[in-house]
C-alpha cells in the first residue's frame, strides 16, 4: 500500500535483464561483438521506452533515476555562462527539483515557487504573471506523490510555448497510471523513473525533445549524446526499457483496476469513519492515491499501528523533536491544523486486490478509533 | 527504529483514560505543536494513587506517556516530581536520535498535574 514509493520488480522485468548481467556483461562502446550485444540491449530498451511515451529514440537519455533525470533538466537548460536567468516551478514539486532549484538559487539564480490550491491544482495565472523575459525554464510535475493531484500540463505547456520557455515535468508517479504521451502533453522534458513501474531501482530517463538546447552535469565518456557521461547500466536499462512497455500496455486495465480499488477505499473509510478529509482534488489524481486526514490522531501513530497489521504506508506529518512538521506539499494545500497532522498516503499497485481494500478499511477503523480513545482531542 | 519496549508501550500502553474527580491536572502543547498530552492523578496521603493520560501525538508522545504514568504510579509526589528523562529512556529501551528529547514532553505534563494538586493543597 505504498507503491509511490516503490514497487516490486515484476518478474517478467526480471526475466528480460537476467542474461544481461553475466552472459551478455559487455560494454556498449566496445566495439567487439560483446559490445555490440550491449549496444543492441541498448537501443532495444531506448526504443521501448521512446514508444511508450510517443517520442523518438534519440529523445531518450538514460539516467540512473528520476532525482538524476530532474537534476539534468532544471540544472542543463541553464547554460553555464549565461548569466542570471529564472526558473518558475511550484511550491509542491518533489524535493529533487526544489532542492535543484535552491542548489541554482544559491548560485545566483531566480526562482518562482508558484501557489497551488486547496486541491494541490497549480495556480495559472500566477504561473503566467511569473514570467520574465530571463525565465529559461517552467518546472512543474504532472501529479503529485504525496496527494496525487494531476497539474493541467497540457495548458501549462502551452503558456510556456508561448513564451518560447523549455517546459520540464516530473512524471515518476504518471507513467503506469494515466496516459503519457510528449506530444500530447507539449513537454519539452519529462523524467521518468523505472522503480515506479515495477522496473528496477537505479534506473531512469529523461525525455529531451529535438531541438531542445541542454548542457550535461556528468562529464567522461559522451555517453548519451554526451548528456550523461558513464557507462551505461544495462540491466537497470533493459529493465526499464521492459517496464515501460509492460505499462503502456497494460496501462488500460491497470488503471482500471487501482481507479476501482482507489474509490472504493475512500467511500468506506468515509462511511466507516467521522472527521476524515481527502487531500489532493477529488477527481484530477491519481488512480492509486488515496491520502486521508484523520481528525484528533497522527500520522505516525497510524503509521506504526498499520504496520504491526502488516500494512505498509506513509504520512506527511513528520514529527521531529517536539514539534511536528507536516509536508511541504500538505502545508502549501493550508490544511487545518486539526488535520495536518493526521494524514496517511495509502498508494495502490496493480498486484493488489479488493480483500486487500477490505483488510485496510477494517485495520483503519480499528485503529483509528483506539487512537481516538487516547486522544485528549476527541470526545469518544 | 524503535525499541521492542518503545513498541510494547505504544501498542499496549497503561493508564489510558481521564480521571474525572482528579486532584490534579497538566495538560501541555496544542494541535498547532502538534503534541498533546494530558495527564491527570488522583493523590492520597502525598501518594499517586492513579492516573492516567490522554495523548495526541506520535509513537514516542504516546510511549513515553505511558511509561510516565507507569513511573509515576504509587510514587509520593516529590518522588514524582524528581522523575528525569533518564528514568523514561532507560523504561523504554531509548528513543530513536533525535526523538530522545521527546520523553521530557510527557514528564513535563506530569509536573504540571502535580503543581496543580500542590497549589490546590497549600
Amino acid at each position: 500500500m505504498d507503491h509511490s514509493a516503490t514497487t516490486p520488480v515484476d518478474p517478467l522485468v526480471v526475466d528480460a535483464m537476467l542474461p544481461y548481467f553475466s552472459e551478455m556483461f559487455g560494454n556498449s562502446s566496445s566495439l567487439h561483438s560483446f559490445g555490440m550485444e550491449a549496444a543492441e540491449a541498448l537501443a532495444r530498451a531506448r526504443e521501448q521506452v521512446a514508444e511508450a511515451i510517443g517520442a523518438s529514440p534519440e529523445e531518450i537519455i538514460f539516467t540512473s533515476g528520476g532525482t538524476e533525470s530532474d537534476n539534468l533538466a532544471i540544472r542543463g537548460v541553464i547554460p553555464h555562462d549565461a548569466g542570471k536567468k529564472h526558473i518558475i516551478t511550484s511550491v509542491i514539486e518533489h524535493p529533487a527539483v526544489l532542492n535543484t532549484c535552491a542548489f541554482l538559487e544559491s548560485m545566483g539564480h531566480d526562482i518562482t515557487y508558484v501557489p497551488v490550491d486547496a486541491d494541490g491544482i497549480i495556480d495559472l495565472q500566477e504561473l503566467k504573471g511569473s514570467i520574465r523575459d530571463d525565465t529559461v525554464l517552467i518546472s512543474v510535475m504532472h501529479a503529485n506523490n504525496e496527494v496525487g493531484t494531476i497539474q493541467p500540463i497540457e495548458e501549462i505547456a502551452k503558456i510556456a510555448k508561448e513564451n518560447d520557455i523549455y517546459f520540464h515535468t516530473d512524471a515518476v508517479q504518471t507513467v503506469g497510471k494515466v496516459p503519457v504521451n510528449v506530444d500530447d502533453l507539449g513537454v519539452d522534458m519529462l523524467s521518468i523513473s523505472s522503480h515506479k513501474i515495477h522496473g528496477p531501482k537505479g534506473a531512469g530517463a529523461l525525455y529531451v525533445r529535438k531541438g531542445t538546447v541542454i548542457e550535461p552535469i556528468v562529464f567522461g565518456g559522451n555517453h548519451e549524446r554526451g548528456l550523461r557521461s558513464g557507462t551505461e547500466n544495462i540491466p537497470g536499462i533493459v529493465g526499464l526499457g521492459k517496464a515501460m512497455s509492460l505499462a503502456s500496455e497494460l496501462l488500460g486495465t491497470d488503471a482500471k483496476h487501482m481507479q476501482e480499488m482507489r474509490d472504493s477505499l475512500i467511500s468506506r473509510v468515509f462511511d466507516a469513519l467521522p472527521d476524515v478529509r481527502l487531500n489532493g482534488h477529488p477527481t484530477q489524481r491519481l488512480p492509486n492515491n488515496v491520502n486521508l486526514s484523520f481528525k484528533y490522531v497522527e500520522g505516525e501513530s497510524m503509521l506504526m499501528m498499520l504496520d504491526m497489521k502488516g500494512i505498509a504506508v506513509s504520512t506527511g506529518s513528520a514529527c521531529s523533536s517536539k514539534s511536528m512538521n507536516a509536508s511541504h506539499v500538505l502545508t502549501s494545500l493550508k490544511l487545518e491544523d486539526d488535520y495536518i497532522h493526521g494524514s496517511l498516503r495509502i498508494s495502490l499497485g496493480k498486484e493488489n486486490t479488493m480483500e486487500d481494500v477490505d483488510y485496510v478499511v477494517e485495520s483503519l477503523k480499528e485503529i483509528v478509533l483506539k487512537l481516538r480513545e487516547m486522544s485528549p482531542l476527541s470526545n469518544s | 527504529m524503535y525499541s521492542k519496549k518503545v513498541i510494547e508501550e505504544f501498542s499496549n500502553p497503561h493508564n489510558v483514560g481521564v480521571i474525572e474527580d482528579a486532584d490534579g491536572v497538566g495538560e501541555i502543547g496544542s494541535t498547532v505543536d502538534g503534541d498533546i498530552i494530558n495527564i491527570s492523578i488522583k493523590v492520597k496521603d502525598d501518594v499517586i494513587e492513579d492516573i492516567k493520560f490522554k495523548t495526541f501525538g506520535c509513537v514516542v508522545a504516546i510511549s513515553t506517556s505511558s511509561a510516565v504514568t507507569r513511573l509515576a504510579k504509587g510514587k509520593n509526589v516529590d518522588e514524582a516530581l524528581e522523575l528525569a528523562n533518564e528514568d523514561v529512556l532507560e523504561a523504554l529501551g531509548g528513543l530513536p536520535e533525535g526523538k530522545d528529547k521527546c520523553s521530557g514532553f510527557a514528564l513535563d505534563a506530569l509536573k504540571l498535574a502535580i503543581e496543580d494538586y500542590q497549589e490546590k493543597n497549600k
